[in-house]
C-alpha cells in the first residue's frame, strides 16, 4: 500500500452524498448521507496547494441545482451567498444540473472548471467561490444544433491541459470541442468518431461522446468512450482511431486514464445502446497499458451477476503510487481497487443509484 | 403637492420546512406589499438580502421553479395569473414543494 494518509472517496448518488474513508484502501468507513434526497451528479476533490476542498454539484428536484464546497472533509458545507453558477438575466437560460467539477492544473491553483446542463462551461478563478460562464462556447454558432442525450443536454467533460492553454470539452450530444486559447474560441474535434444515430454517421459535430480522458504523460493523447465506439487520439483530438478491438462491447459511459503512466486507461463496457447491462451480466473493468492496442479484463472481487450500468462519472482513479480505481453502479454498489483495477473490494452496497465518485489521498 | 405613496398591506407568507434554513429558521413571515402588488413583487421582497432563498423558488429567468407551488389564500397561482397574481391585503401565501422525485 503506497497511499500515505487517508483515502477519501466521495460518492454522489441519486439521493445524497456519502463519504467513504480508508487508511489502506482495503477497509472502508462510510459516513451518514449528506444532502439527503438531493441528486449529486458531480463531485470534486481539489487537493492543490496543500489543502483539500470538496465540491458537490447538488440538484434538488424541487429547489434546483447549486454547487457547495467543504474545507473540513465534508463535515460542513458552504454555498456561496450569491450562488456560484448562475446564468445572467440576459442569457435566457436557467441552470439545470452541474455535471462536472474539474480542478485545473497545479500551477493554476485557483482555477476550477464546471460543465453543466444546459450545455455550458464555467470557470472559477477563486477556488470555486464564483464561476463565470464561458462565452466562447455559449455563443458558439453550433449551439443551436447541439442536442440532448437521454440524461439531458450537458457538457459533461472539461479537460484543461496541464502544459498549455488547451481545453477539451465533451458534450452529449455535440461531441468533442477544443480550445487552443484557454476557452476564448472552440472548434469541433470529432474526425473519426462515429455518430451511428445520425443520418450522416460521420458529421463534423453532433457525436454523443460519453466520456473523454487525457493521458497524464502525453497531453496530446486522449481516450474517448463514445455512444458505440471506443477511440484514442494522439494529436489532441484532430483525429481519432478506434481502439475497441479486444473489448466485449464498444458501448459504455466510463473512460479513465492513469494518473501518471502513459497509455494506461480503463473502460467498463455495457453490452449495447439497446441493452445497457454488463455483457453477459458480468461486470468487468477492462484496462489497456498500450494505448488501446490490447485490453485485459479485471473482475476479481466483483459480483458474478450484475445487471446495473455504471454511469460516466461514477468511476475515477486516485493519485496514489499504485493507482486506485473506483466505481459505483446504478444498483448502489461501490467498489475500490488498490491494484489498478485487477482486484476489487466492496466499499458500499444498497446505496441509491451512484452518479459520481471521486477519490483522493488526504492528510490523515 | 406631495408625492404619492402607494398604500401597503400586511400579508403572511408560510415557509416550507426545507427552505427555513435560508430564512433564519422561520416558518412564517409577515410582509408588507403595495396595494397593487403581485406574487412576483412579494418574492422580490422575500428574497431581498436572501438570494439563496429566492434561487430555490425562482430560476434565473424569473420563472417559478417547476416543482414549487405558491398558493394565495388557497388558490394555486398557476391556475390564476402565475407570478402576476394579485396579492390582496391580509392574504396568506403558502410556498409548498409539489410532489416530485422517486
Amino acid at each position: 500500500m503506497s497511499a500515505a494518509g487517508t483515502t477519501l472517496l466521495a460518492i454522489g448518488t441519486k439521493k445524497g452524498l456519502w463519504l467513504a474513508s480508508s487508511p489502506d484502501r482495503e477497509t472502508w468507513t462510510l459516513s451518514e448521507p449528506k444532502f439527503l434526497m438531493e441528486e449529486i451528479p458531480s463531485v470534486g476533490i481539489d487537493t492543490r496547494g496543500g489543502r483539500t476542498r470538496l465540491f458537490a454539484g447538488r440538484m434538488s428536484w424541487h429547489f434546483g441545482p447549486c454547487i457547495a464546497h467543504s474545507d473540513d472533509l465534508g463535515e460542513t458545507w458552504t454555498e456561496p451567498r450569491e450562488g456560484s453558477i448562475r446564468f445572467g438575466s440576459d442569457d435566457g437560460a436557467a441552470l439545470e444540473r452541474i455535471w462536472q467539477i474539474q480542478p485545473d492544473a497545479e500551477h493554476r491553483p485557483g482555477v476550477v472548471w464546471a460543465g453543466c446542463q444546459p450545455i455550458s462551461v464555467w470557470k472559477s478563478t477563486d477556488h470555486g467561490e464564483t464561476f463565470e460562464l464561458n462565452r466562447g462556447l455559449w455563443d458558439h454558432p453550433h449551439r443551436g444544433e447541439w442536442g440532448a442525450g437521454f440524461g439531458g443536454a450537458a457538457a459533461h467533460t472539461v479537460l484543461p491541459s496541464p502544459v498549455d492553454e488547451t481545453v477539451h470539452v465533451a458534450m452529449s450530444t455535440g461531441g468533442v470541442y477544443r480550445s487552443d486559447d484557454g476557452g476564448t474560441s472552440w472548434q469541433p474535434r470529432n474526425r473519426g468518431i462515429s455518430a451511428p444515430f445520425m443520418p450522416d454517421p460521420d458529421p463534423e459535430f453532433g457525436q454523443c461522446v460519453h466520456k473523454v480522458a487525457r493521458d497524464a504523460v502525453d497531453p496530446d493523447r486522449l481516450f474517448a468512450q463514445n455512444h458505440h465506439g471506443v477511440y484514442a487520439s494522439t494529436d489532441r483530438g484532430d483525429s481519432w482511431q478506434s481502439i475497441a478491438e479486444g473489448l466485449p462491447a464498444d458501448f459504455g459511459f466510463v473512460m479513465l486514464s492513469h494518473p501518471r503512466r502513459s497509455g494506461t486507461a480503463w473502460v467498463i463496457p455495457l453490452k449495447a445502446d439497446g441493452e445497457r447491462i454488463p455483457p453477459d451480466g458480468h461486470l468487468k473493468v477492462h484496462r489497456t497499458d498500450d494505448g488501446g492496442a490490447t485490453w485485459e479484463a479485471g473482475d476479481a472481487g466483483l459480483p458474478t451477476a450484475e445487471y446495473n450500468a455504471v454511469l460516466r462519472d461514477a468511476a475515477c482513479v486516485d493519485t496514489a503510487e499504485v493507482a486506485g480505481v473506483y466505481f459505483g453502479t446504478r444498483g448502489g454498489a461501490v467498489y475500490a481497487s488498490a491494484d489498478e483495477g485487477r482486484t476489487f473490494r466492496e466499499v458500499a452496497r444498497n446505496l441509491p443509484d451512484v452518479l459520481s465518485v471521486r477519490a483522493a489521498v488526504v492528510p490523515a | 403637492m406631495g408625492t404619492a405613496v402607494a398604500a401597503t398591506n400586511s400579508v403572511t407568507v408560510l415557509i416550507p420546512t426545507l427552505l427555513r434554513p435560508y430564512i433564519d429558521g422561520r416558518s412564517e413571515v409577515s410582509m408588507s406589499v403595495p396595494d397593487d402588488g403581485d406574487v412576483s413583487a412579494l418574492l422580490d421582497g422575500l428574497g431581498e438580502g436572501r438570494p439563496l432563498l429566492d434561487q430555490r423558488i425562482r430560476e434565473e429567468t424569473g420563472a417559478l421553479r417547476r416543482y414549487v407551488n405558491i398558493y394565495v389564500d388557497g388558490e394555486d397561482v398557476r391556475r390564476l395569473d402565475g407570478l402576476g397574481t394579485a396579492v390582496p391585503g391580509g392574504a396568506t401565501i403558502m410556498i409548498i414543494q409539489s410532489v416530485a422525485g422517486g
